[in-house]
Formats: C-alpha cells, structure tokens, sequence
C-alpha cells in the first residue's frame, strides 16, 4: 500500500530512530512510504500560539503539495504534527471562507481529498501481518504511552475510548508483548516545554515515567518524537527531581515492532536512545515460533 | 349576508406595544362584511368579553373574530362568551396577533400590516364557519395505571379508593420501583421499605385494583373514556393460582449466580426468583435465559421441590385485553451505570459505584445486610468520596439537565457512612447544593456540621486506580482552584436519573410526546402538570421528570384527582373538529367512490365503512364514515381523498382556501 | 416581548471579540473547576483555567488585562485535557491560543513568560529562514535570546554524539514560498509578527 509520508522536522534529526525504524518496519509491513515532496515545519506550538493564521498556513503548504502528489492518506508519525494537520484540514473544510483565504496564502489550491493518518491508525491496520511475521516476538510487560495528540482533541482522532485507548495495545499485543493497564498512558509529558521550563517536563515526565516503572513495565512505548525526548533524553532531569533512576527504556512502537520482526537493533536506531535499551535476561528469549493469541 | 364582528385586544403591552391595536381594528371596520370592529386592552377580561357580548346582540353578528393571542390561551374564554350571547359557539375565531405578529417582530408599520393581514384571513374563515355541536361520548370508569412504583401505587390507591376499578401494570415480577431499593430516604431518615411495603400490600388486597405483575403494555387504542388496551402477561412459568410463594424452588435452584437486578448488581439471585423478600405479589417467575432446564433442555429441580406443583415450563406469554377510560403513566426512571464515565473508569473499576448501589450496600436487606464494604474486596472504606452531579448538568455527555435530588440523596448517603463507619472520612465534590424543600437545607447542614462530611466545591476531573486505591483528581474552586487528590477506598458517583430506557418507544406506542431527554411531556408546565397533551392520558412521578418521593406522592394523587373527576361524569363533551363523509341525495348517496384510501391512512382507526341499503336489505353502495368518538381531527384523510368526499369540521377546504385567497 | 430596545450598536465587549476569534463562549463556562482539576500545569498556574474564564467573565477592563498578563496562559501547553473532560464543552485550548496573541499584541507578556516566548519565536524564526525547523539553529538563537547560555538546551552534545543532531539546516526547496507565507500571515496580524516582539 503506497502512503504519502511527512517525517516533520524532528525525524530528520534529534528523532532520526524514528524515521530510520518506520522505513525498516514499512516495506515488511507493505507499506510504501512516499516522502511528500519539498514538505515544511508544521508551525508547532508556537504557531498556534503566536499567529493564528500562520497555524494554519504552514500546515496546510503540506497538505497541499500531499494532495497535489495524488495521496490518499498522509502519515504523519509525529502527533504533534499529525495534530496539526489533521486540525487544519477540518478547520479549511470546515470554513469555504478560510480555505480560500489560505490557499491564497499558501499560493496553491486545496480541497481536503487526503486523508491524516498516524502510525497508530496505519500499524493497527498491520496488526495481522505484524502478528503473522512477528518472528521474534516481544515478550515483554510494557506502558503503552499516547501522550495528548492521538487522543485528543476526540473529534480529530481515531480513538474509540479516549479515556483508556486501546489501538497501541492491540500493536503491541501482535508482536508479542503483554500491555499492562497503568494510570498515566493519556496525561501530557509536558510537551514544548522541553527547552524552555525543564523543571515542569520533568515533573510531568517523571510521573509518567515512574508510574509505568512502579507497575512492572518494562518499557515505555510512544508514538511521538516529543513524547520521546521528554521521557527518553529528558531522563536525568526526571531522575534529579524525583530522586529515584529509572532504568526504564523509551520504544518507539516501531522499533518494538520492528524487533518482533527481526530487525536488528542497530537499524531500528536502538543505540541512539539516552536510556540504553536492555532487558532482563529471561523472558524476552527469543521464542521459537509467534505466539498466536 | 354575514355581518362580522372584529376585537382587536391590545394584551396589554404584549400587542399593543408593537401593532397599533386601533389602527387594525379600523382596517377591519372597512373589510366587506364586517359590521362592528373595535380595540380595547384586555378583550378576555370581563369588560372585554361584554363588548362582545353585547355587540353580538345589538348589531346580530353572525360571526366573530379575536384578534388577540393564541387560540391555545383563549379561544376557550372568546367561545363560551359568544355562546353565552346566543351565537354559536364555532362561529367565533381568533386571529393570533400575540404569538404569531407582536412577539417575533419589532414595532414597525409592517407588524400592523401583518396583524391586519391575519384579521382579514379570519374574518375570510369565518364567513365560511357553520354552526356547530359538541361530541357527547360515554366514559369507561376504569383506570389503567402502567409502572407500580411509588407513583404507581398512589395513583392506583387513590383511584380504588374514590370507588373505581384499576388495571395496574408492572413490567417486573414485583411492584414497590426504585423506592422498594432504597435504604432511608431523606430528609427524615427513615426507612424506606417500612414505609412502602403496607403499600404494596393494599395495593393486592384491594378489591378495586387488578394487579399484573411481569406484564407490558402491548397496544393502546381508543380515545378519553374509551380505551382499549391490551396487557402481555409475560410466562412466569408458575401458576399463580396454585403457588404458595414458600420458596423452596428458590432455595433449591442451582444456577444462583446471576447478578440480582433489585440489588443494583452488587449480589446476585437464582433463576427462578422474587426480586426481594417482601415483593408483591410473592410469587416466583423463571428467567429463561439463565434457567438451565430452557438452556440445556435438563434440571426441572424446582418442579421436584414445588410442594403444590406450580411449575408450568411450557407456559406462553397471555394477551388480555381491558376496557379503560383514563391511563396513568407512571414508569418511572433508571440510572446512569459508571460505564458511562470515561474518565471515572468506563466502569472497570469494581469499587467506583452508583448512588443505587451505595443504597443497596447501606440497606438492611442488601446484600452486606446494612454494612458499608466495598465491592472488591469486602473492607470497610476509610475515605470514601462522592461525587455530585456525576452525569447530570453535563451537556458534552448530552445530559443538560439537573437531576433534582441527588444533592439530597449524597447528603444522606455521607451521612449514613458516618453514622456506619465512625471514623470514616467522607468528602463530597459537588458544584452546588440545590436543598430547596421542607427540611432539606437543614438536612444538608446537618451532614456537614454535625457529621462533619468535608464538602469539597470543584468537579472530579479523572479517577484511576492505584495500589488497591482510587486516586480522585479534583479541585476546590473555593480555594484558588488549588488541586485535590484524594485517595480513596470507595467512590460512589451520584449518577444521572434518565427515562427508562423503552421510555420512547412506550410514548409512541402510546400517542403520547415527550421531550428531548425523553422525558414524557406535560400538557403545560405550570398549569397542566399531570396531564399529557392525549386526552385522557396522566402522568405521574419520575417518568416525567427527576423528582424524590414527596413530589413523586404529589403528582401521583394530582393525576388520580383528575382521573377521579373525569369519572364524576356520565358522558364527555368533545369538540366537533372531526371529519365527515358527505352525504348526497339517492340515488350518489355520498360523492365517496369506496376506495378506502382514507381507512389506511388514518392514524387513530377512525375509518368504518357504512353499507347504504335498500328497502329490501340489498347493498346498494358501502361508502366511508368516521367514528366521531375515536376522530382527533388530523385531516390526514381529506388530504387523501381523490374524491374530495371527507371535509373537517371547523377546518373545511373552502374555509382554507378562502384564507389563503385572503392573503 | 420586542428587542427594539437593545438593538443599539456598541463596541464589541472582550468577550465579544474572543467569541469571533475563536467561536467560544466565556459565559458558557459554569466554574466547575474540572479543567483545573486535570490541567497538569494548575500546580504552577497563577490563575487555574477556570480563573482565566473567569476573569474574562466579569467583562471588566482591569480584570481582562489581568488575564492577559497571566503566566497561566504561557504556560498552557494545548494538551487538550481540559477541553476533553469539560462538561460545557468549552474549548478552553483556543481561547488561550487567543489570549496569548492578545497578550503579546498588547505588550502584557509576564516577565516569567519570555522564556517561552523567546523559544517559540525562534523556532519560528528557524523556520521563516528554512522551511523547517533546524534544532541547532533553534538552540543558538534561543540561548542568544534569553542569555541562559549554559542552559543544558536539549543536551547537545550527547545528541550529537549519538547522530540525532545535523548541523547543517535540511531546508525546503522553495524557500521563497515559505517566506511568503510567513509574511502575509504577518500582514495579515502586522502587531503579531510570527518570530519576533
Ligand atoms: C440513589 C437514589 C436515592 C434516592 N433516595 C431518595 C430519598 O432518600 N428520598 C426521596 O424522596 N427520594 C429518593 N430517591 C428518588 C426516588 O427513588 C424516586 O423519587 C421514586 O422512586 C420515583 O418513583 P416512580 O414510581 O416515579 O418511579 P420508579 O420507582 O422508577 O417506578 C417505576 C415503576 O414502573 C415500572 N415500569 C417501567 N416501565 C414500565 C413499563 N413500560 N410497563 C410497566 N411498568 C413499567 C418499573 O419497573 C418500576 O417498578 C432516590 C433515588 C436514587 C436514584
Ligand atoms: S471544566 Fe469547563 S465549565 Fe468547568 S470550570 Fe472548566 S471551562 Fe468552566
Ligand atoms: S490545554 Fe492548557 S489549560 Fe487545558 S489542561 Fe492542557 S495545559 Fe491546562
């Protein structure tokens, strides 16, 4: 299946794991990632914050070179950006006025034809073939983390339970590993805070991070760059606040499902994580065959 | 040659603020065939009726309109003073200068150009009116009350009282409703069982009252004084007759673990059951989908126990049919369960429960026998949380409304922990505390001075679990919005009261509305409280709206006082806004060409077929009639009509059209 | 009955203008603190979201210029859990969106804010330059605008160690286009200019 493919900015470099794991995992999956061409920033945060009408211009360039590229659905991997996008997109269609102002802005045409879909929508699609190929399966107890965006807003998403979402579980559980029930898999790790009020981020963080840890998890799964960075590299300030280190790993859900597909951990960029990604020894041997379950 | 009389009422400031009131009349004065026209600033009032009055008799009109405000108001009031000079009645119309004109424009010389407008279309009708004469109908003095819950069985003992038979339906295998659940009731404290349960008791003792209990509501038809209603009594698979309600089945019965439906699922019952030990009538029924002689065909162990043989397996639903003049709905309500709360759980979590479960856990005949543990794992709570609201004045979860007394009912549910577990800690979260009513503010002052419940202002933005305690996320708006978590052992949410949940489909089954919430729908909300807009149809206690006990009572008799005066009378006068089929000179008879398009359209049956017959008895011709007695007037057959047979009295064609020529 | 009396024209209250910004409604918001209750910023919030509302509420001059010079509204990070769980559906995200443009507009910023807003407009400042935003880039312009040059900002040399860290700017091909938008989005709010004050 042929999608049109927007990394966004961060998978180009400080969440280039995440980039390199999903274009390893694609082709087994039959995916075809086609980057769209000559793609921009998405605006982020500080679009949204700063100029209204810059929120919804730069994302909507995207869109419409993805639509002018004859896509039917775009991925976005980042949630942050595929919430933009998918804003933005409801926001044009929803407003005949708006969406000739902006493509007036952006100086090129725009219907809205392609669809924003996330790596959850597109893996939970694969789930069969995940679990078909999982040759070695992922035996571990793990947190799957959504974090704001693949959730929220509801009417934007896919989710059929934003209180307690299922979709990440449902992946995970077809590579093999066993998602535990935990407290914070919705609550916001503080996002665009990052640079600019670390102390926040590693209190929010932290209380992810430490709930997961506290119930037996033994990875973290997120399905955005942000999230990552917060919970992944932002790991030491966590660890200062609270007073306890966490030897917790951050997965992206590609790279866990790239592992139950046999890929190596060096080209699912595992080296290029703050908290190394080991394991216990013992229940994570590879198994003999996929567990069917 | 018609000689028309025009009033244009100023409604006090209500027209006359927007419409020149004078000038209309004046326009009307000069419109062909109008004789008298006047203004004046309250036409309903005494004075106001006399100028009609006498207008009619000095200048012999032959016709009146009103402009004034809605027919609804005071067609009535314009109607009986014209009768009361000596016009007929239906020769008087109104023109709804209030309503349709004043209220929804500004004050514009086009408002009194649209007043005149609709002065002139009535004076175009009337012309056109022809005298005519009430309906009388006789009235069946039965009553048939549907749910037998509270409401329910006031109504019903009321009506018996005052002398008439009762048909009293309930759905479940006993009556007694949500009340025949709860433990004490506020705002007195005392026990609700004790209360009930001699209700109960007279209500199957009574002579006047016939109780079907396990039964629905299978067709309603007919009109005020004259319904037919046909009963499902579903299969009990006992015999009702024979069944000394001793219990031996129930105690012998092997599938016992069923979730019991009177204990709000915190216990459980056998597949054959009474719904609690005081139930009324005490006789069993089998619930087919659990009993497993009908799953798998063996068992029959209660036929082996059953001392006087009462089992009947093979029983089938029976259909009866009863004769009713009025009906009383009072099906009551049901509750929201916490599978409708997202962020409380989605219901997974066992020790976050519902209002009615903490009654059951706090009644003497529940499940702990009175003791407050919680579901999971049986202890005692320490810090227990409520939640107000939980559900109710929620419009993201579609719930705009107030469900009345669930401040109440926290306030007793706080209390009652503290008077069962010392040194528990109870905190309430809640918006604001709605006690209007005797003794109830008292009553919440009470919980909270002399029970000390900590009475938190703010709404519970999540609950999650963890290590074995329910961490509530809350907030107290009276202080700076600071946040508030609390960890708690139970946490029991003040849920939604909603309409049951075949609410909607019993209103249409049975021609009655209802209203967005599918709450049944009053006739008037200040003045017609217990009526619905049916004729002949009452409505009484928590099926209309949330409501507690005392106001349930209230409503209850109101509908049975009404009930009771409809049957001080013989006979029924009804409007003559019916349908008739012409009726021509031999050898046409009626222009109506027997094509019966109009018996398959009418909604309320009203259609009969009339054979017209020689001397000798032989068929000449079988044209349409109409029931006046079961005819509400829609018109739907005229519109069918390809013969242009059928006419409604008061609304005929040529009266129509002459409106809209007049336009 | 009639509305002839008050059918006068006047000048758009605040809350006014913040509905035809954003389409929302303060006074749809009955203070029942559920948003600050989930908000996970509340904790260091000078005003919760609720008082943010309700400052917009009381439709006076002071008290809207009390909630644009709020630290609360910089701090609000879109997580979307307010909006989701408020049973009057109000879209309190947006409305902060708003209140930050008015703020910065106005000149009311707090002065513990600037930090965010520096960041923010170097990112965009990255971006108006490249089309994309170059993480490095964005760095060194933030640590050059707010001077907190030792500031461990995204731990830069692990990142570049570990190869998550490109000096070099990807930028867009056309980057004129991007440069366009960026300044008829900027007409469009000539007080607003996307990246800097
Ligand atoms: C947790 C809780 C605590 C409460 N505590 C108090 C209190 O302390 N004091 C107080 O005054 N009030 C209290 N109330 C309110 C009280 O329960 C109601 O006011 C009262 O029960 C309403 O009575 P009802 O007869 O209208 O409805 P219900 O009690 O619901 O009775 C309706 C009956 O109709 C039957 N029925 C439904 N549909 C049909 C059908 N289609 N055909 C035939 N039968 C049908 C039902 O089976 C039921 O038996 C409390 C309510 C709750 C939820
Ligand atoms: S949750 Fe909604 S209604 Fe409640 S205080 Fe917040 S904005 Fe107002
Ligand atoms: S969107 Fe802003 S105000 Fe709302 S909960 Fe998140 S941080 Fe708080």
């Amino acid at each position: 299946m042929k999608l049109g493919y927007f990394p966004g900015c961060s998978l180009e470099s400080s969440a280039r794991e995440y980039n390199e794991s999903l274009q390893a995992v694609a082709p087994l999956l039959d995916l075809e990632l086609c980057e769209v061409p000559d793609w921009n920033c998405c605006g982020a945060t500080a679009a949204h914050s700063l100029n209204h009408k810059l929120a919804l211009a730069l994302p909507a360039r995207t869109l419409a070179l993805a639509e002018r590229a004859g896509f039917d659905e775009l991925l976005v991997p980042c949630s942050a950006c595929y919430s933009r996008l998918a804003a933005t997109r409801r926001d044009l269609l929803a407003n005949e006025a708006l969406r000739q102002e902006i493509t007036s802005i952006i100086e090129l045409d725009y219907v809205g034809s392609t669809k924003v879909v996330s790596v959850v929508d597109v893996l939970g699609r694969a789930a069969p073939t995940i679990r078909a190929k999982a040759s070695v399966p992922f035996l571990r107890k793990v947190a799957c983390y959504y974090g704001c965006y693949l959730t929220r807003p509801a009417s934007l998403t896919t989710c059929a339970r934003p209180e307690d979402p299922q979709e990440m579980e449902a992946i995970v559980a077809s590579a093999g590993a066993t998602p535990l029930d935990w407290a914070f898999k919705i609550d916001c790790c503080g996002a665009a805070l990052s640079v600019s009020r670390t102390a926040t981020v590693a209190e929010l963080a932290g209380r992810i991070v430490a709930d997961a840890a506290e119930r037996g998890a033994e990875a973290l799964v997120v399905a955005c760059p942000l999230c990552h960075t917060n919970l992944d590299l932002r790991r030491p300030a966590i660890e200062r606040h609270r007073g306890v280190s966490y030897a917790l790993p951050v997965l992206y859900i590609t790279q866990l499902v790239g592992l139950a597909l046999g890929l190596s951990e060096r080209a699912l960029g595992l080296h290029r994580h703050h908290v190394p990604v080991r394991f216990a020894p013992g229940a994570a041997a590879p198994a003999a065959a996929p567990k069917e379950n | 040659m018609p000689r028309i009389g025009v009033f244009i009422c100023h409604c006090g400031e209500n027209i006359g603020a927007t419409v020149d009131a004078a000038a209309v009349a004046k326009a009307a004065g000069e419109l062909p065939g109008v004789v008298h026209a006047v203004d004046y600033k309250y036409m309903c009032s005494d004075p106001g009726q006399n100028l009609i009055k006498e207008a009619i008799r000095e200048k012999k009109l032959t016709g009146v309109v009103v402009g004034a405000c809605s027919p609804r108001m005071h067609e009535p009031t314009f109607r009986r003073a014209c009768a009361e000079a000596g016009l007929n009645a239906f020769l008087c119309e109104m023109a709804n200068l209030r309503e349709h004109c004043s209220w929804v424009h500004e004050k514009l010389p086009e408002t009194t150009e649209k007043a005149i407008d609709l002065v002139r279309v009535m004076v175009e009708k009337v012309k056109r009116n022809r005298p005519l004469f009430p309906i009388n109908v006789p009235i069946t003095k039965t009553a048939l009350v549907l749910g037998g819950g509270i409401a329910g069985i006031q109504a019903a003992l009321d009506i018996a009282n005052a002398g008439h038979p009762v048909v009293l339906v309930e759905r479940e295998a006993s009556i007694g409703g949500h009340m025949a659940q709860l433990s004490e009731t506020f705002p007195t404290l005392d026990c609700s069982q004790c209360i009930l349960t001699p209700r109960m008791v007279e209500v199957a003792q009574h002579p006047n009252i016939r109780l079907y209990t396990y039964s629905e509501l299978e067709s309603l038809e007919g009109f005020i004084g004259n319904f037919k209603a046909v009963i499902r009594k579903k299969a009990r698979g006992i015999d009702e007759a024979t069944c000394t309600g001793c219990g031996a089945c129930i105690q012998k019965c092997p599938t016992k673990k069923i979730p019991s439906e009177f204990n709000a699922h915190l216990g459980h019952r056998t597949a054959i059951y009474v719904p609690f030990p005081q139930a009324v009538p005490n006789k069993p029924v089998i619930d087919r989908a659990h009993c497993t002689y009908y799953r798998t065909g063996k068992c029959k162990l209660c036929e082996r126990v059953c001392p006087t043989k009462a089992l009947r397996y093979d029983q089938e639903d029976l259909l009866v049919e009863v004769a009713v003049g009025a009906v009383v709905v009072a099906t009551g309500y049901e509750v929201k369960g916490t599978d409708f709360f997202p962020e409380y759980g989605y219901g997974r979590y066992k020790d976050v429960i519902t209002g009615l479960q903490f009654e059951r856990l706090a009644s003497a005949s529940g499940p702990t026998l009175g003791a407050i543990r919680r579901p999971s794992d049986g202890q005692v709570p320490e810090t227990v949380v409520f939640i107000a609201c939980a559900g109710s004045r929620d419009p993201a979860k579609g719930l705009h409304y107030c469900s009345k007394i669930c401040c109440m009912y926290t306030a007793k549910h706080a209390m009652l922990y503290k008077h069962k577990v010392h040194h528990g800690r109870p905190y309430v979260f809640y918006m604001d505390i709605r006690a209007g009513g005797k003794m109830y503010e008292e009553f919440v002052r009470r919980a909270i001075e002399e029970d000390q419940v900590s009475y938190i202002r703010g709404r519970v933005s999540r609950i999650y679990e963890k290590n074995g305690k329910l961490i509530v996320k809350g907030v107290d708006t009276l202080l700076n919005s600071r946040p508030v978590e609390i960890a708690a052992d139970l946490v029991v949410l003040a849920t939604a009261m909603v309409p049951q949940p075949d609410a909607e489909a019993l209103a249409q089954k049975m021609k009655i509305s209802y209203d967005g919430d599918r709450f049944l729908n009053e006739a008037h909300p200040k003045l017609r409280p217990v009526e619905m807009n049916t004729a002949g149809i009452f409505v009484a206690g928590a099926c209309q709206a949330p409501k507690d006990i005392p106001e349930t009572v209230a409503q209850a008799s109101g509908a049975a006082s009404k009930v009771i005066g409809l049957f001080s009378k013989d006979e029924l006068s009804r409007e003559p806004v019916v349908a008739v089929v012409n009726r021509t000179a031999p050898p046409l008879f009626s222009t109506c060409v027997g094509c019966f398009l109009c018996e398959t359209a009418c909604p309320y049956q009203a259609i009969e077929r009339e054979e017209i017959k020689d001397r000798n008895g032989n068929v000449l011709k079988t044209v349409a009639r109409v029931n006046q007695g079961v005819c509400q007037g829609c018109g739907t057959c005229v519109a069918l009509c390809r013969s242009k047979s059928i006419d409604l009295q008061g609304f005929t064609n040529e009266q129509v059209f002459a409106e809209l020529v007049a336009l | 009955m009639s509305s002839a009396s008050h059918a006068a024209p006047h000048a758009p209250t605040f809350p006014e203008r913040v509905r035809e910004a954003t389409g929302e409604s303060v006074f749809q918001c009955y203070q029942c603190g559920k948003c600050a209750a989930g908000c996970p910023l509340a904790a260091e919030m000078d005003y919760t979201p609720n008082q943010i509302l309700r400052l917009l509420q009381l439709n006076l001059p002071e008290m809207e210029e009390e909630a644009l010079r709020a630290l609360s509204i910089w701090l609000c990070l879109t997580c979307e859990t307010c909006a989701a769980r408020c049973p009057q559906e109000v879209d309190i995200p947006k409305i902060m969106d708003h209140l930050r443009q008015e703020s910065r507009r106005r000149g009311l910023v707090h002065p513990k804010a600037k930090d965010i807003l520096a960041f923010y407009e170097s990112l965009l400042a990255s971006v108006r330059k490249g089309g994309r935003l170059h993480e490095v880039g964005l760095v060194a312009s933030y640590k050059l605008k707010t001077g907190h040059l030792l500031q461990d900002v995204l731990l830069t040399p692990q990142l570049l160690q570990r190869g998550k860290l490109s000096l070099r700017p990807h930028k867009v091909a056309d980057t004129d286009a991007v440069r366009r938008i960026f300044d008829r989005c900027d007409a469009a709010a000539p007080e607003n200019k996307a990246d800097h004050a």
